[in-house]
Formats: structure tokens, C-alpha cells, sequence
């Protein structure tokens, strides 16, 4: 498996010659007078684990159905490897399904739930059953092969339905929030497995997901998703550091965020008139003087201190909350107007006296720390 | 840690249709196994008592004769046999028209559902005597049925439907339809959505996923409904009746002359326990069902 190209290596959407695998066109779905998807256009390269990520209602579930066959597009259409697959019936489409709920088929054992898909295409029992044993394996469940999927725990029944979808090795995997019925720990460790399996088969994947840890961990890009529109798509690292606008920026990860008003655009650096004072920015093009924005500062962003510091952009207050973390601890500073701040910082080891309740301390964050949003 | 006491209240709480139990049904059923095995007499009551006093000493009266008499007299066998085809054939027709309408229901969007599902039950708030003589206005020589036909030209002479096999047929099925779509709706309506999807989706054409995912998942209210056709349907009277001819063999219709025509009551009770027994087994096989049915 040397020569196989992993998306998450090659990057393929920063080519812009690149042939994407699926392309999305215009996609709309009305329910009633309701868009559920609105215009949405994506282009998904081979081999990526594109995550769909948004809210419950915003669309991202009708977005992965009509990929899959169950819903119809009001307009647009969907191609898949350049081919159109408008009129294609589901069980027609080269493309497997993980539901939320798993859906494993109750009177079926293990085994039947997995051979299912390739007996339906005319695959011989005997050869079958040898490909359902080497992808049992692959997902760890060997020895579950004559159990029914009601003697199984939530976990084993999720790999089930896994291995159920990759069995006729489609080339476009659709995986349904494929790991919110799991705890926390199991998660992690299917979040892993799920990227092993995803570069061992090279399948492409797209998740759709409700949880930005899970698409940040998991994904080559991310689409983040708002009623029913695409609001933004990018590597986890993009989204996460350069948010463009408010709502994807409050949607991954924490926040802050300071409404403000355009001083005067200096060459180098910006000031903008916030209710806590001017804030000094990094200039972006196209702002105009006295345009309303928004800036966003990551908590881990913000530096906490007894002392003043020394920082473009300086601010005092109190500690109202210490959340201690272990590694780090988030602090809930009341600034002297009032609001709070979010500011989160790494911790020592046996550090003495750290910073507690009723503190005053100073904080501080450079021009460059800050996103300036306009929308 | 106290002792359980007899008249606990939850005892008393089961002890209510316990009582209801015995004096309805165990009572009368030690009756008619007593009478079952007694001597036919012309006296009132028309038996034997089960033991008398005969010069100071006590002599039980035990007589098997009875169903002995009902292997000798080939009716009797025939008339169970037939019951069970009737019973059977009957089952086989209401599942075939029952299930599709049952399919429909549960897959109907909500209000529709509920008006489908009033309409099944419908026909209870009249009384089942009035419309099985409602069959009989329809299916006779010049009864609606044939004027219909004749009109339109389908038939030249009518159609000889009344007191056949035919009109038991119709009337059987038509009566108890509705005991099978019921609980075969409310197994069909619990069925998943997303199994057919799955089902689709890994390749399986909507006829091939109805047999594999929807018929064997409705199995428990396929096996629910059909006895509940069957099982009655073995001892109908009223039906056979009122719509079959002289031909109609049904045991129930034994039954009923043994007692009333022929008034030996020790011969018709010894044919109600063999048609207990009978129905005995169609029961535990309905019992299994729901068992297997509770475990998915």
C-alpha cells in the first residue's frame, strides 16, 4: 500500500488543476417554503475525510442524503468520479452509507448484516463470506460473527456498521455522525481507527457532525455548515485560526468576541473603537473608516498576569472563575466594564501560588492574535 | 422483612381476575369434562351423574364411550378436518388481503393513518349478527351481487353463491380481517425507516428489501394475526350457519345439533374438549411468536 497517495499528504485542493472526486453543483433542497440546503456548491477530492460540520437543523444530514440516494435535489446536481448521478437510484450509486443509528438489520447475525451488500450484488456465498471474515477482522470483531446485533455493546455494533458499509469497497463513504452514540473514551479511540481504516482502504470519506472536536481531529477539510448553506471550507488548522466570520468563529472552538466600530485605517497597525477601548488589530484590505466588525481572540490567545505586560493590546480585571483542567486552566476574567473574558493557560508543574478567585490581574494579546471579522 | 401474607394487597389485586378465571372459565370447563364423560339419559339433566349411591355404596359413573363414539362415526373427524381446512384456507385469504392493507396503513402519513385505522374498526359498532345478514341480502340469486353482474352484462344467469363454501369464505374473511390488519399494523408501523434505507443502500432493490428486511421483521404480527383468525374461525357457528348449505361441514355446527337437535349433551361436550385440545397448539404457537417477538 506504499504508492498510495493520501489526500491528507498531497493537500489536492491547493491544486488548482486538480480533477475533484465529487463535485457538488448548486445544490438546493426545498422542504415546503423551507431551504434545508441552500445553493451549495463543494468540490470533495479522492481520498479526503471531508467533514460536513454544523448545528442540528442546518442541513448537513439532507446534504449527505442526497449524496446517498434518499432525497432528490430541488436543483442542482451532485457528480460523482464525473459521473451525474441525478435519476441514479440509491442501491445503484457507488456510494455506502453509516447511519446514526447504525441500522443493523435485528434478524440478521453479525456475519448476514456484513454480507449483505455483496450477496445482493451477485457475489458467490463462498467468496462472500471470506471477504465479510477479512473485514470483520479489519474492525476487530472476529469472534462476533454469529452473534445478533442486540447481543453486541454500542461500540462493537458502531464497527459492525462500519464494516457493513465498507464491505463492497464503494468509492465514497457517507458516515452519519458516525461516532455520537459512543462515550467519550471510545470516541478517541474510534476517531483513530476510523483515519487507519480511511488510509488503509483509501476510500474517500465525508462525515457529517455536529461536534467541532471530532470534525478538527478527523478531517483533511472541514465545510462548516448554516442554514443550510456553506459559510465556510477550509483545513482544520484554517478554520480554526482564521475564522471568517462570527458564527464559524463562536462555532469552533471558544471565543472572544469585541463588536467595534473602525477607527481610522493606519498603514501598519488598525485601531478599533470597542466599548472596552480602542483595540489594535493587523490592517485587513477593503475596510472602510467607521465600518462595524467584530473581533474575535482565541482565550489561549490572551496572556494573564499579576504584572502588566507589555502587548499591543492591554486590559485589567478580576478573576471571577478558575476551571482547573489539568494540563490547563480556563479563567473567567470581569473586565472593569463589567464583561467577561474567557482566557485559557497552560499549566506548570508544582507551580506555587498560580492565580486564583478575586485577582486582579492585567491581560494582554498582540495585533496579530486577533481576527477581524465583517460578517 | 415480614412474612408474606394471604391477604396482602397484592394478592388481593391478582386475586380478582383469579376469581373472575375460575368461576367463568375453570367451572364451566370442569362441567363440560364431567358431562363429557357421563351416559346419555332421557331425563333432565339429559346424563348421568358422576357418582350415586347404590345400596348403601359409592359407584363413580366414568364413561370414555363418548370419544370413543367419535373415532367409530367418521363425521365427527370430518368435521374437525374440514374446520381446519376452512380455518386454514380462510387465514391464508385474510393474510393476503390483510397484509397489503396493513402495509398501507403504517406507511400512510399521520391523519390519513388514523381515518384508515377507524375505517378497520368501523364495522364493530354493528352488531356481527346484522352483518352477516347483510351477506346474505348480497350474495343470494337475486341478491344485490347478481343484479350488479346482470346489469353489467359480466353474467347471463346468476350466480349460485348462497349456502356454498364460497359465501362461508367471503363471510369468514370479511368478518375477521380486521382481527389480522391490527396487530400486523402495529408491527409494521414500528419498523425502522432507516433499514430500508441500509437495506437500499447496500445495493437491494425495494421488492428484494421487502422480503429480506420487512416480511421476516413482521413475522411476530404475521403469526399474531393469523391466529387470531385461525383460532376462532375453527369453532364458528354463526357463519357457517347463516351462509353455508347443508354441505358446510364445521365442527361448531356438529356442536350445536349434537346439543340441541340430537340433545346428547355427553357426546357434544366429549367434541368441545377434543376441540379445545385442538386449539390448544395453534395457542402455543402463538405464545412462541410473541416470546420471539418480545426478544428483538
Amino acid at each position: 500500500m506504499g504508492n498510495k497517495e493520501l489526500a491528507a499528504e498531497a493537500k489536492p485542493w491547493r491544486n488548482a488543476t486538480e480533477k475533484p472526486f465529487v463535485r457538488i453543483k448548486g445544490i438546493t433542497k426545498m422542504f415546503g417554503d423551507l431551504a434545508a440546503v441552500d445553493d451549495v456548491s463543494l468540490d470533495i477530492y479522492k481520498g479526503e475525510l471531508f467533514c460536513l460540520l454544523g448545528g442540528s437543523g442546518c442541513g448537513k444530514s439532507t446534504l449527505l442524503r442526497m449524496l446517498a440516494g434518499f432525497e432528490t435535489p430541488t436543483s442542482g446536481a451532485i457528480e460523482i468520479e464525473g459521473q451525474d448521478m441525478t435519476g441514479v437510484a440509491a442501491n445503484l450509486r457507488p456510494t455506502n452509507m453509516m447511519f446514526q443509528s447504525y441500522a443493523l438489520f435485528p434478524h440478521m447475525s453479525v456475519e448476514k448484516n456484513v454480507a449483505y451488500g455483496l450477496l445482493r450484488e451477485g457475489v458467490a456465498k463462498q467468496e462472500a463470506m471470506e471477504r465479510t471474515a477479512k473485514m470483520l477482522a479489519l474492525v476487530k470483531l472476529g469472534g462476533f460473527a454469529s452473534r445478533k446485533p442486540h447481543q453486541l455493546s454500542g461500540g462493537q455494533q458502531q464497527r459492525v456498521a462500519l464494516a457493513r458499509s465498507l464491505i463492497k469497497q464503494p468509492k465514497l463513504l457517507l458516515l452519519d455522525e458516525p461516532l455520537g452514540a459512543l462515550d467519550k473514551k471510545l470516541r478517541e479511540e474510534t476517531q483513530f481507527e476510523l483515519i487507519r481504516i480511511q488510509e488503509d482502504l483509501g476510500v474517500t470519506f465525508i462525515v457529517v457532525t455536529h461536534d467541532q472536536e471530532e470534525a478538527m481531529t478527523l478531517s483533511t477539510r472541514i465545510g462548516v455548515m448554516d442554514a443550510g448553506r456553506i459559510v465556510q471550507v477550509g483545513e482544520p488548522r484554517q478554520i480554526y485560526e482564521t475564522p471568517n466570520s462570527r458564527y464559524v468563529a463562536d462555532f469552533i472552538g471558544s471565543v472572544n468576541i469585541f463588536d467595534g466600530e473602525v477607527d481610522a485605517a493606519a498603514p501598519d497597525l488598525m485601531r478599533v473603537n470597542t466599548p472596552v477601548g480602542p483595540l489594535v488589530c493587523e490592517p485587513l484590505a477593503g475596510l472602510k473608516a467607521r465600518q462595524n466588525i467584530h473581533i474575535a481572540v482565541r482565550p489561549e490567545r490572551i496572556k494573564l498576569s499579576r504584572m502588566p505586560i507589555n502587548a499591543a493590546n492591554t486590559l485589567r480585571g478580576t478573576v471571577e472563575e478558575v476551571a482547573y483542567m489539568g494540563n490547563l486552566s480556563i479563567y473567567r476574567v470581569r473586565l472593569e466594564d463589567g464583561r467577561f473574558l474567557k482566557v485559557t493557560a497552560a499549566n506548570g508543574l508544582h507551580e506555587e501560588n498560580p492565580i486564583t478567585w478575586d485577582e486582579q490581574v492585567h491581560i494582554g494579546w498582540s495585533a496579530a492574535a486577533s481576527n477581524v471579522l465583517t460578517q | 422483612m415480614s412474612k408474606r401474607r394471604f391477604f396482602s394487597k397484592r394478592n388481593l389485586v391478582i386475586a380478582i381476575p383469579n376469581f373472575w378465571l375460575i368461576l367463568f372459565f375453570m367451572v364451566p370447563f370442569l362441567v363440560v369434562l364431567k358431562i363429557s364423560l357421563a351416559e346419555p339419559r332421557i331425563a333432565i339433566p339429559p346424563y348421568s351423574p358422576l357418582w350415586e349411591w347404590v345400596n348403601g355404596s359409592l359407584k363413580f359413573n366414568i364413561n370414555f364411550e363418548n370419544y370413543a363414539y367419535m373415532w367409530q362415526d367418521s363425521l365427527y373427524i370430518n368435521a374437525y378436518l374440514s374446520s381446519i381446512k376452512i380455518a386454514a384456507v380462510s387465514t391464508l385469504l385474510a393474510l393476503l388481503i390483510g397484509y397489503p392493507m396493513a402495509y398501507y396503513i403504517a406507511r400512510s402519513p399521520e391523519p390519513r393513518r388514523s381515518i384508515l385505522l377507524l375505517l378497520v374498526v368501523l364495522p364493530f359498532w354493528t352488531s356481527f349478527l346484522l352483518r352477516v345478514y347483510a351477506w346474505i341480502g348480497i350474495l343470494k340469486t337475486n341478491g344485490i351481487l347478481n343484479a350488479v353482474l346482470l346489469w353489467a352484462g359480466i353474467i347471463d344467469e346468476p350466480l349460485i353463491i348462497m349456502q356454498t363454501d364460497i359465501a362461508v369464505y367471503i363471510g369468514i374473511v370479511y368478518t375477521y380481517l380486521p382481527f389480522l390488519i391490527l396487530p400486523l399494523y402495529a408491527n409494521l408501523v414500528k419498523l425502522d425507516d432507516t433499514l430500508l434505507e441500509a437495506s437500499y443502500d447496500l445495493g437491494a432493490s425495494r421488492i428484494s428489501s421487502f422480503f429480506r428486511i420487512t416480511l421476516p421483521l413482521s413475522l411476530p404480527g404475521i403469526i399474531a394475526g393469523s391466529m387470531l383468525v385461525f383460532i376462532p374461525v375453527i369453532g364458528e357457528f354463526v357463519i357457517p350457519t347463516l351462509l353455508g348449505g347443508p354441505d358446510t361441514l364445521m365442527i361448531g355446527k356438529v356442536l350445536w345439533g349434537e346439543y340441541f337437535s340430537n340433545r346428547d349433551w355427553p357426546v357434544a361436550s366429549a367434541v368441545a374438549m377434543v376441540m379445545l385440545v385442538v386449539m390448544i397448539i395453534p395457542i402455543m404457537v402463538l405464545r412462541s411468536a410473541q416470546n420471539k417477538g418480545a426478544e428483538i
